[in-house]
């Protein structure tokens, strides 16, 4: 059983939904500081631009479409939960964390590819940003499925379903870091 | 629960994935984009159509037109201290000249790597050739 | 509302922590009862306790090196010859322990644990689990401080604001596995308290008790909420900075390396765009203790609750706002200079500000010099000192002359004992009562005050004359520099050393006082002081669950002391009206 000030919600929000805004928050500015020094960087070394031309679009374009479509079914998930139908929130949480797979695959493939020609984290302040950026992104990715598939096999058991919109809202948000990052990192060359 | 679901009324499966495609669009503006090969399009449409990504997600995805004021004021002023220390920081790291102040290796750095991108094959790098740094580095 | 569940019906798992309301009277292992617990008292006390350690710690280290600058040369007793290497090594980790290891788990994480539940009428964090996760993970990262000083080439010497290059390559450092793992302790904290953080702020916002509006918060709560976010906000950037500096240590990129295009101002703005809210997080939970106080022992309401409430906003805003003043000399734009003094100077009014409430809050009270009210009092005194030096510092022109030298360690030390040593004090001889059910010694209270508090003025006013006469920071001997080593200066250096030690010997007064105190003090009531807020309506000690029958529910503010139209002179928050 749960302590009684787990249960208590004096600003109307749950307890777990606002701990995982807070923790929302808490994540903008560790990606923030990150991606501001990496910006500070690009605009100060117009060398950049030459480097970043060696990354591979049509990897990040692929795996932004995978991150958005498992955005889709998070929130799937999020409204199965609602309908407090568990088995069905599995199902789409499953297919979310497909999605993370799917990711975390092609990631790889890019990495290999990449470091394959020379492009390894050393080659130059470019490169170290790149790995530094999506690999702190990706730890995310890995970190948020686990979470999904804890959660997902409480939900098919019809409890805690709260917790579904929970961890969809930080799938979001690893969402939205890349929606960030990929123009950052793959488009303006 | 209860005010919840009220409000999702109209927050359906279909609506989500209408959400999705309209992404998706935006996904494939912001390929386009740098085909064009002007500059500024390039990145009106690289970062212009990320943050209206990430406005469509944290709007809909994440319901925070849903949620409480504050919780939107909390994220957007971390976003906001984001800029405050890019304010704080940018002048000293951006920059290479300042009033009294010249960063004597960023610009050598600046100029180094430039030679080296230039001495590059062109369209190579694509295709196996030595990697820009990789000759950077044997300069040294 | 729920209640909890009746004592002694149902057998419970000793694993999941959720076994509130019990009175704890079935057998409990010692490992599920002090080591796994969720119980937020127990794991203040874990935090206590921890911190103390590493306070012990950190005291052994600056006796070591302090020896070595009045006695060039000698073998400290019970450490041996300080070479130039552990010299560093010792004033770095002295800096890191002191604020991350003591005063940061002490005063927020101990007192946090331990007061917002009780004070809020609750009978847990939200998530005691996260909590127990929180302390576990701030033990590993001690214990990886602690072993960094064993590693071959022994532990950190680039001082605690780990400036690269210093600190990013082994060849300067020449401590190559001793940075990495401080790098490393540095982060699991960060994350122990982020965690933490979450869970205090999550409590405070949901979970008051029934009628508990957000100004009915004790003082002492708001700060401990407002620090944990201020902590949140800025430490983002310098974690994403020690991954950067973690990866220029052992995989051999270049983020602060000039010659290969990177940028060692990098680091200091990260490390100061934390470093100075982080000043301001250690700095309000012991404005906060002192509030309780100050109001419990003049018998008077609080002067002006919501402006204290309002200045302690206003700082931690304007707190993000003045890093660099930190950098005025390390090559920052000039212009953005003229702008950190600004920011810099008024961030001076709203503290100050807080500083006046505070004495008014005295102004016609009728004051008992109890020991904590001696501690609360002397925390107003010499953190006001420590504030003004602080002016010269924040203005960039004397602050060309006075950086690096003993002038500004004297002047953060003014505020970092007041806030981590009187305001750790302040709040454990308050609180004490509340946490063992017993009084501690009023008498060898008040010696060991005074013990403290005359012995450290005499170390600090050394070290202001020191740094005013030009004497550097981190300097091993001064003996090879002629202008340093003159008599007049070695006396200044000798007696601070020896207003150390004399400090250091009261604290054992402290520490047996506090030990006899917890087993063999007088038994202490439920509300010694006449408190108003609400920890003091549970039993001392509480219970596991805080309040057992009904959560407390209430009416007013916590500070109606001597209210016109009531007999007692107090009116607790829980009693209706």
């Amino acid at each position: 059983m749960k302590p009684i000030a787990t249960t208590r919600s004096a600003t109307g929000i749950p307890t777990g939904k606002l701990a995982v805004w807070w923790l929302i928050a808490s994540e903008i500015v560790i990606f923030g500081g990150l991606l501001g020094s990496y910006i500070m960087h690009r605009l100060g070394h117009p060398e950049f631009g030459g480097y970043a031309s060696h990354t591979n679009t049509v990897a990040g374009a692929i795996n932004t479409f995978v991150l958005l479509t498992s955005s889709l079914t998070a929130v799937l998930a999020h409204h199965a939960a609602e309908q407090k139908d568990g088995e069905k929130a599995f199902k789409y949480l499953w297919f979310t964390i497909a999605g993370a797979a799917t990711f975390v695959i092609v990631k790889s493939f890019e990495w290999h590819h990449e470091i394959e020609q020379g492009y390894t984290v050393t080659a130059n302040m470019f490169w170290s940003f790149y790995y530094c950026a999506a690999g702190l992104h990706g730890l995310h990715v890995i970190a948020g499925a686990i979470m999904m598939a804890i959660v997902s096999f409480r939900a098919r058991a019809g409890k805690e379903l709260q917790q579904v919109e929970l961890v969809g809202l930080y799938w979001h948000f690893v969402d939205l870091v890349w929606i960030f990052l990929f123009p950052l990192l793959y488009i303006a060359k | 629960m209860s005010e919840a679901a009220a409000d999702h009324g109209h927050h359906t499966p279909a609506f989500y994935v209408k959400i999705w495609v309209i992404l998706l669009m935006l996904l494939g503006v912001s390929l386009a984009g740098p085909e064009i090969g002007i500059q500024w399009v390039t990145l009106l449409t690289a970062f212009g159509i990320a943050v209206v990504k990430a406005y469509l997600v944290a709007k809909n995805f994440m319901h925070l037109n849903l949620e409480r004021r504050y919780v939107v004021y909390l994220l957007l002023t971390a976003v906001a201290f984001m800029f405050l220390f890019y304010a704080g920081t940018s002048p000293d790291i951006m920059n290479h000249v300042g009033r009294n102040w010249t960063n004597v290796a960023a610009q050598a750095e600046v100029e180094r790597a430039t030679e080296a991108l230039n001495h590059e094959v062109p369209h190579g790098a694509d295709h196996g050739a030595e990697p820009a740094s990789a000759e950077g580095a044997e300069h040294h | 509302m729920a209640q909890p569940e009746t004592p002694e019906t149902e057998p419970h798992s000793e694993h999941t922590g959720d076994d509130h309301g019990h009175d704890d009277h079935h057998e409990q292992s010692f490992v599920s009862k002090y080591i796994l617990s969720t119980d937020h008292k127990m794991i203040a006390m874990q935090y206590m306790f921890t911190g103390m350690i590493m306070a012990l710690i950190g005291g052994f280290m600056v006796y070591a090196f302090r020896t070595q600058l009045a006695y060039p040369g000698i073998s400290v007793p019970g450490y041996g010859t300080v070479s130039a290497g552990e010299y560093n090594a010792l004033v770095t980790n002295h800096g890191t322990i002191m604020i991350f290891w003591v005063a940061m788990p002490v005063l927020i994480a101990a007192f946090g644990n331990y007061l917002i539940p009780l004070m809020l009428g609750c009978d847990d964090m939200v998530f005691p689990r996260l909590n127990r996760l929180s302390y576990q993970i701030f033990l590993l990262s001690a214990i990886v401080l602690v072993v960094s000083f064993f590693v071959p080439g022994g532990g950190f010497g680039g001082a605690w604001t780990a400036y690269p290059p210093l600190s990013a390559k082994a060849e300067y450092s020449l401590t190559p596995l001793g940075s990495t793992l401080w790098l490393v302790a540095v982060a699991l904290e960060f994350v122990a308290f982020l965690i933490g953080g979450i869970n205090f702020v999550t409590t405070a916002m949901n979970s008051r008790a029934p009628g508990m509006k957000m100004f009915d918060m004790p003082i002492v709560i708001w700060m401990i909420v407002i620090a944990s976010i201020l902590f949140m906000a800025s430490v983002g950037p310098l974690i994403a900075g020690a991954v950067m500096l973690f990866f220029d240590q052992n995989v051999g990129t270049a983020f602060f390396d000039p010659d290969r295009g990177g940028d060692p101002m990098l680091w200091q703005h990260l490390f100061w765009f934390f470093g100075h809210p982080e000043v301001y997080v250690v700095l309000l939970p012991a404005c906060g203790i002192t509030a309780e106080i100050l109001t419990v022992f003049s018998r008077k309401k609080m002067f002006a609750y919501k402006t204290v409430i309002n200045t302690a906003l206003g700082t931690g805003i304007l707190s993000f706002f003045v890093w660099a003043h930190h950098q005025f000399i390390s090559g920052i734009d000039p212009r953005m200079a003229n702008v950190f003094t600004i920011t810099t100077v008024i961030i001076s009014i709203p503290i100050a500000e807080m500083m006046f409430v505070y004495v008014a809050t005295l102004y016609g009270g009728s004051i008992t010099f109890s020991t904590p009210m001696l501690w609360a009092l002397s925390f107003v005194v010499e953190f006001l000192l420590g504030g003004v030096t602080g002016l010269f510092l924040g203005a960039s022109g004397a602050d060309i002359y006075f950086h690096d030298t003993y002038f500004v360690l004297a002047h953060f030390h003014y505020t970092f004992v007041p806030i981590a040593i009187l305001g750790t004090f302040a709040g454990i001889t308050f609180w004490f009562p509340k946490m063992f059910g017993r009084m501690m010694s009023d008498k060898w209270g008040k010696i060991h005050f005074w013990g403290t508090v005359i012995p450290f003025n005499l170390i600090f006013i050394p070290l202001f004359m020191l740094g005013a006469a030009g004497q550097h920071r981190r300097i091993y001997s001064y003996e090879n520099f002629p202008e340093l080593a003159v008599p007049a200066l070695q006396d200044l250096r000798i007696l601070a050393t020896n207003s150390l030690y004399v400090m250091l010997a009261f604290q054992v007064i402290f520490l047996i006082n506090f030990f006899y105190s917890a087993f063999k003090g007088k038994k202490a009531s439920k509300n010694p002081w006449d408190s108003n807020t609400l920890e003091w309506t549970a039993a001392s000690p509480p219970p596991h669950g805080n309040f057992p029958g009904a959560m407390p529910n209430v009416y007013r503010g916590p500070y109606e002391y001597s209210h016109p139209d009531r007999e007692d002179d107090f009116w607790p928050q829980d009693e209706p009206a």
